[in-house]
């Protein structure tokens, strides 16, 4: 896990000041109107940016270590503050979008499986394609604006914590989490069509079938428990991709979450907030996925012996 | 005389008062909705004004921002020592000043009376010693302070506080534009006693004299501020309160007010939002526009071959046919007027039987283009191709750059379009690294010293300004007299000169249509007027809710 | 020839959505190459007299805010998005597959150092690898199929990793491997042909991806840039502006988007049931 992290940090480090331009001329340049020399170079100093590049990733690691993430170079505040205000809302999305797509995903998947080639199947697969296919922030804006064309109804656009008011914050988020979750789901279900296919037509289910066995009890104990293995990895998969969605649903609708956060703070080159913001998704990716890992050795029994 | 700052020395305040008449338009919406803020009806106490505002502080210190996402929100918690008169937006008044300064006679000596009745928000009197420190901080900012405008107020000598409720400034030469100067919506007046504390405290707290009291700021949602009891305009302000929501996505702004969920947005919309709000809210919609203080240049490389040719220069702003190319934008997006260097209708608009005659404004402009392939030719450049840099917004920069590289299309001029987001761009602008790029300069006030401060030559006053990184002392000659001359008649003349010499003789950088402020909002929103510009007038203090 | 003839009547057949899925693939793929006989109009060419026209005879879908006939730049948008679909799908799952195979099948330090590899990159938003390749690099087709394929690697590689366990795990590759068998020549003949499906099927599921990726790159304003006719693009400007005045150029190229998206996980999906070695086994 360490030395993954580790990788993530040196990239974005080094990545993003590649990239040209800086926070303090888009401070001060960016409204237009001169700035003297003197004020940027000023400026500058302050926030560190002149110090050399080593200089500036040792100082950002050995805050990571004592567990400071470090201030915002263009609001000044403190990391930490930015991203634990957005949280919870990128959270709440992430983990509603996924428990629509895998309750729409896994039993579309393995019905599609088991009627194969029925018009079943075919519509099933369609519908699920549909999702892959539809810009899902096209979708999103279609539906505000049928929203406030048919009913004149736009949802809040403050945003409640679901504890406070559950109204108000599940139809806040209910219309994004729709527009992502149909997406993620279609992934999966394709994955758990095909992962169940393979598995219904392997030697032990063929033999679990000639013993005698209903369908239903060869489908379910050993044909799902088997497809699960790449399900699952999908699934993680579609997990960290959602985020990467978020960005741009959050801009739809207008959500302050940590993915807006993240595109203004590239926008503007607030190094210490990108960076960590990226370190942040690194970790939560990574956990995730090391907790995949032991799941498969539990469903997996060839994997554990090898 | 050598300028000091790439920056306003000389602006002649006379002038502009006394020229100064019907610059903004506050044209009546064609939509069935009442007229806006007709003069006449009684303003009522009461209610909450909700307001969109499309980015957020960077911090709360004005006197160092540059970006009116600070101006908007947090400029009703404090006030000025004068301001611009928002019943008409032209004159000058005081703020916290009790009269206009009087002036010596030799003009090198201001001196400004303060009111004796203002509070800062914890209750301490506001005396000569806060301004003092606040016009400090500006002028002669001490060592790891910035204060992004101190160029302007290079006239200054030094400021004295004789008196508890007044104030001198000493000037080194005289200086009519200084009293503009002092009516910056910049100038936020601080306490000294927070100042001496830290003189950084006020990038990150917030107390003032202004007429709401800070309430609290939920980053990235909204900024609240509620009535300063205790304001010295007795009976105002008239809100009970104010709630600023962050909303950068434009859809979501103009559906926040389609929804009621705010009432305005103070910098201005599309005309399609406009339409659109129209339609959907077609009895309580109000509509303010006016002319804005902003434009869009065509800045080719005078470093970069071809573009040291004028003829290349001129042939890249002939090719451009204005006239038509502005009606049809003005449909799409914020921009209308064909203007020069100054804003058209403003006080120092060159007449448009004038503009005629510069090459790219002529309403002929097949026959310009022609002229641009001539020109081309006899440059020796046939096929003229180049990479056109833009910024990543999308108005109304990129809608601008489709037409212009159209109309160069038509001419033979082939334009590949450089986007790049904001950051990357003012990169390569500002070092040099582009073929023609489009610049752009928004001013809070009509000033031929702020329009003009580009043309500078790049090495000496436009410095970090002028991008297109040629040195002309002749333009810097002509720029400099203009500044000097007191006599609006003659000013006004020499600045057409410069307009000649800067757009079509040389063809430097030319300017593009200017930009149109439109102001689509509540009708229950009244006492507040669009101006030629989103930076003054912003302290909320004459708005008022109907009922 | 013959025999090709028999074999697309039995795809078509028995594979229904796979064959209306090339349908639209092949619709598209002879909009690009046609596009300069099959429209009327210019596809950059302003033409301020006809801005946002409805629908009509001369304007099938209408004309965006510039006067320009929004059908020809659906037909000439479809090369834009050919070019940035195939690049960076097919460089992407390629190397994916590679990654996953080599590194299921020597498994141990050579197996750890891809995963790290991977994971690093997968971790990445693509979000911030798309910014940092485009301001970087500038805009453009092709960095925007470098920023597109770069995330698309490790999420290839780790599907067919994981495949490819189960496979390597597997006694007859064991044995294969007692005997002697080169590991290139193993990989190539036995590990990979047995893990083609799920590539294809992530290869195609990408090609539509690389389609939309795009899209919200240029609603981002990070895509390719005006005048260029491209789908993403054409919802970004014209499509969200005006979506109340002129519904049809939001409608037009979201469909467009859609349907060759479609197009293309229509068709990966069947040919992946057809080409299932197992499948063909039994």
């Amino acid at each position: 896990m360490v030395p993954t992290l580790i990788g993530v940090a040196i990239l974005t480090f080094v990545v993003m000041r590649l990239v040209p331009g800086d926070i303090v001329e888009l401070r001060y340049a960016g409204s237009g109107g001169a700035v003297a020399q003197e004020v940027i170079d000023l400026e500058r100093r302050t926030l560190g940016l002149d110090k050399p590049m080593a200089l500036q990733f040792v100082d950002w690691m050995a805050g990571l270590a004592r567990g400071d993430l470090g201030t915002s170079l263009w609001t000044g505040r403190s990391v930490t503050d930015e991203v634990m205000l957005r949280l919870g809302l990128s959270l709440e999305l992430a983990i509603i979008s996924t428990l629509i797509a895998v309750a729409l995903a896994i039993p579309a998947g393995v019905l599609a499986a088991v009627r194969q080639d029925t018009w079943v199947d075919y519509a099933l697969r369609l519908t699920s394609i549909g999702g892959l296919s539809f810009p899902s922030f096209w979708l999103g804006i279609l539906t505000i604006l049928g929203l406030l064309t048919v009913f004149g109804w736009s949802p809040p656009l403050l945003f409640t914590p679901i504890w406070e008011d559950p109204v108000a914050n599940l139809s806040q988020m209910i219309f994004p989490a729709l527009a992502v979750g149909y997406r993620s789901s279609a992934v999966t279900m394709r994955m758990t069509r095909s992962s169940v296919l393979d598995v219904l037509r392997d030697d032990y289910v063929r033999t679990a079938r000639a013993k005698g066995l209903s369908e239903s009890l060869v489908v379910i104990r050993h044909a799902l428990r088997n497809s699960l293995l790449p399900v699952v990895t999908v699934i993680s998969i579609e997990f960290a991709f959602l985020i990467g969605g978020l960005v741009v649903t959050e801009q739809v609708f207008n959500l302050n979450g940590v993915g807006k956060l993240l595109v203004d703070a590239v926008a503007h080159r607030d190094y210490t907030l990108i960076q960590s913001i990226v370190m942040l998704l690194a970790t939560v990716f990574v956990l995730v996925n090391f907790l995949i890992d032991m799941l498969y050795v539990a469903l997996d029994p060839r994997v554990r012996s090898s | 005389m050598k300028r000091s700052a790439p920056f306003v020395v000389a602006l002649v305040l006379v002038a502009l008062v006394a020229s100064a008449c019907g610059q903004q338009t506050a044209t009546a919406p064609a939509t069935p909705a009442p007229a806006a803020d007709a003069g006449g009806e009684k303003p009522t106490a009461g209610g909450t004004l909700t307001f969109v505002v499309n980015a957020e502080p960077p911090s709360f210190d004005a006197h160092k921002e540059t970006t009116f996402a600070l101006l908007h929100p947090t400029s009703p918690h404090y006030s000025t020592l004068y301001r611009f008169d928002p019943n008409d937006l032209t004159k000058i008044v005081p703020d916290v000043a009790a009269a206009m300064p009087e002036i010596s006679a030799d003009k090198l000596t201001w001196t400004v009376k303060l009111r004796s009745d203002v509070k800062f928000h914890d209750g301490t009197p506001l005396t000569s010693e806060d301004v003092l420190a606040t016009y400090n901080k500006i002028v002669f900012p001490p060592s790891g302070v910035v204060s992004a405008r101190r160029g302007a107020y290079a006239v200054v000598d030094r400021m004295e506080a004789p008196a508890k409720d007044s104030l001198v400034f000493k000037l080194k030469y005289p200086s009519a534009s200084f009293q503009a100067g002092l009516a910056s919506p910049w100038n936020w007046i601080y306490s000294a006693a927070k100042l001496k504390t830290d003189v950084k405290w006020y990038e990150k707290n917030v107390l003032g004299t202004g007429p709401f009291t800070y309430v609290n700021y939920v980053k990235g949602a909204s900024w609240e501020g509620k009535k300063n009891p205790d304001y010295f305009l007795k009976g105002q302000p008239y809100l009970d309160g104010y709630k600023a929501l962050f909303i950068s996505d434009a859809t979501a702004a103009v559906n926040a007010i389609r929804g009621k969920q705010a009432q305005i947005e103070f910098r201005g919309f599309t005309p399609q939002q406009r339409d659109d709000l129209s339609r959907a809210l077609p009895n309580d919609l109000a509509i303010q526009e006016a002319p804005w203080i902003c434009v869009n240049y065509i800045v080719p490389n005078a470093k970069k071959k071809p573009f040291d040719d004028p003829r290349v220069r001129r042939a890249l702003t002939l090719a451009i046919d204005r006239w038509t190319m502005g009606a049809a934008l003005s449909k799409i997006t914020i921009i209308k007027d064909i203007g020069g260097l100054m804003r058209p209708k403003g006080p120092f608009a060159m007449s448009d039987a004038d503009l005629e005659k510069i090459a790219g404004f002529s309403k002929d402009g097949r026959a310009s283009k022609d002229k641009a392939k001539a020109l081309l030719a006899e440059a020796g450049v046939t096929n003229l191709t180049f990479e056109f840099l833009n910024r990543s917004i999308n108005t109304p920069y990129e809608p601008l750059a489709v037409a212009i590289i159209d109309q160069w299309k038509q001419a033979g001029i082939t334009a590949t379009h450089k986007v790049k987001e904001t950051s990357a761009y003012l990169a390569d602008l500002r070092s040099g690294n582009f073929d023609v790029g489009l610049d752009f300069n928004c001013d809070f006030l009509d000033e031929p010293d702020l329009q003009l401060a580009k043309f500078q030559s790049a090495s000496l006053g436009g410095k970090g300004l002028n991008l297109a990184g040629y040195d002309d002392p002749k333009l810097d000659a002509m720029i400099d007299a203009q500044s000097r001359e007191t006599d609006p008649a003659k000013r006004k003349a020499l600045i057409g000169g410069i307009e000649r010499y800067a757009m079509d003789e040389m063809a430097w950088q030319t300017p593009t249509p200017w930009w149109f402020r439109i102001i689509p909002y509540n009708n229950k929103v009244r006492g507040w007027r669009v101006g030629s510009n989103h930076y003054t007038n912003q302290d909320l203090v004459s708005v008022w809710l109907a009922k | 020839m013959r025999r090709l003839r028999d074999g697309v009547g039995d795809f078509v057949r028995r594979r229904p959505l796979g064959a209306a899925g090339a349908v639209l693939i092949l619709g598209m793929v002879l909009a690009a190459v046609l596009a300069e006989v099959i429209t009327t109009h210019d596809p950059t060419s302003n033409s301020f007299a006809d801005m946002l026209k409805p629908p009509s005879l001369e304007f099938p879908f209408g004309t965006d805010q510039f006067g320009r006939d929004v059908l020809t730049r659906i037909i000439y948008g479809s090369r834009t998005a050919l070019v940035v679909g195939f690049g960076a799908s097919l460089t992407g799952s390629t190397l994916g597959y590679i990654f996953g195979v080599v590194g299921a099948y020597f498994g141990g330090r050579v197996d750890g150092a891809i995963q790290r590899l991977m994971d690093v990159l997968i971790s990445f938003p693509l979000i911030v690898i798309a910014i940092a390749v485009v301001a970087a690099l500038g805009p453009g087709t092709l960095n925007v199929v470098v920023a597109i394929t770069i995330p698309i690697i490790p999420r290839v590689a780790r599907v067919v990793r994981s495949s490819a366990l189960t496979v390597v795990a597997m006694p007859y590759v064991e044995a294969t491997r007692s005997v002697g068998a080169r590991s290139g020549r193993i990989m190539f003949r036995h590990v990979a042909p047995n893990v083609f499906a799920p590539y294809l099927i992530m290869l195609t599921a990408f090609l539509g991806q690389a389609i939309l990726l795009e899209a919200s790159l240029s609603f981002l304003g990070l895509g390719v840039a005006e005048p260029t006719a491209a789908w993403g693009l054409m919802l970004r400007g014209a499509g969200m502006q005006f979506l109340e005045r002129a519904p049809w150029l939001a409608i037009a190229p979201g469909l467009a988007i859609s349907a060759a998206v479609f197009g293309f996980n229509l068709f990966g999906d069947s040919l992946r049931d057809a080409l299932d070695p197992r499948l063909r086994a039994a």
